[in-house]
């Protein structure tokens, strides 16, 4: 446990003069899944993408495995963005192929794999499938890579409770000593016994960086019921 | 099925108790070779590092033992499994005589009820 998968010190980004994210600093380990919480606008995308090079950070410092974010982190990180980037005429089939090109860690047999427990026919085109079902192939694929860093941007939010289970069922049997995961949500109770941390994010500021074990322990409350306080409106 | 577990309380004590539960009814018998930290995860559909930390737990006890190459077993000493039954046991007795208690009525009250309510039989 002595390696650092992320690192960010005094982690920072403004949009204009609008501040998102004001002085982030943690480490991430590997072999974790951890939780990004905090209310609608606090920074939680903004920390995703600034992970995946997408954005630049104002200032401060972010390391992946050692490096600032660029082709070798992006080999490393799996991201599932918030709104699905496919091309909607694709073929689901076609999509597979799509990452299999881009990614020498995609694993397609895993993902067809995950897509037949779905019920999901690689034949349909993308445009052709409901939200949720987009949603879950987006995640499948995602998650199909080898990835070091698999960073989840509200996952669940868009899909019924049993298809749930089975994406929660599907990180943890991912699991793997050497990757994390991080997911951010706001549906923390779905999620909560599968994490092993939890970050709090108020305003662009950390608030909070724990073990789901010590919340428990030193709050005697559930993740949840910590942040309903906390984030009390 | 997923285990179903209290949302205030550390998760691997809450594993811990119900494995604990699973050797005394004998659903995992003395002896048995536990799944896989990985699958018994995937059961409980906890973290498997929450997981490996309440078989951590039940290693310390010595209900649970490992052997370096084939895997987790459950212990076939008999003494330790009639412990742990007993201990569990009393923890039953006294919730019930502190729940007993809290509704106002005494110990030996406590067990006149009982023993009225298990001569009626009228349990379902």
């Amino acid at each position: 446990m002595t390696d650092v998968l992320l690192e960010c010190k005094n982690l920072c980004k403004t949009y204009g003069h609008k501040s998102a994210l004001n002085g982030i600093s943690l480490q991430l380990q590997p072999g974790k899944i951890i939780g990004l919480l905090g209310p609608n606008g606090s920074g939680k995308t903004t920390f995703l993408k600034l992970i995946n090079g997408l954005l630049t950070p104002s200032a401060g410092s972010l390391l992946i495995n050692g490096k600032p974010p660029g082709r070798e982190s992006k080999a490393i990180v799996a991201y599932l963005p918030e709104r699905t980037y496919l091309n909607d005429s694709m073929k689901v089939r076609e999509a597979l192929r799509f990452f299999a090109d881009f990614y020498s860690d995609f694993d397609l047999q895993r993902a067809e794999e995950m897509l037949r427990n779905l019920n999901i026919e690689t034949t349909a085109r993308l445009k052709t499938l409901s939200k949720g079902t987009k949603e879950k192939v987006q995640l499948i694929l995602v998650m199909s890579r080898q990835a070091r860093l698999y960073c989840l941007d509200e996952p669940i939010a868009g899909v019924d409770p049993a298809a749930r289970d089975y994406i929660l069922r599907t990180i943890i049997n991912n699991y793997n000593p050497e990757a994390s995961v991080l997911i951010s949500t706001h549906l923390i109770t779905d999620i909560e016994q599968v994490l092993d941390e939890v970050i709090f994010i108020r305003e662009g500021e950390l608030l909070l960086h724990k073990t789901v074990d010590d919340i428990r322990f030193q709050n005697g409350k559930s993740v949840d019921a910590l942040f309903r306080e906390v984030f009390k409106c | 099925m997923a285990w179903d577990f209290d949302p205030d309380k550390p998760l691997y004590l809450q594993i811990v108790e119900n494995i604990k539960l699973k050797i005394i009814n004998g659903e995992y018998p003395p002896g048995a070779r536990l799944a896989s930290v990985r699958e018994l995860a995937a059961e409980a559909a906890v973290n498997p590092n929450t997981m490996q930390k309440a078989l951590s737990e039940l290693e310390r006890n010595g209900l649970v033992f490992s052997q370096r190459t084939s895997g987790r077993y459950i212990t076939d000493n008999t003494l330790l499994l009639k412990n742990l039954r007993h201990q569990s046991a009393k923890q039953h007795i006294e919730k019930y005589i502190l729940c007993m208690q809290e509704l106002g009525f005494s110990a030996q009250q406590a067990v006149e009820l009982l023993q009225e309510y298990l001569r009626q039989g009228d349990r379902e």
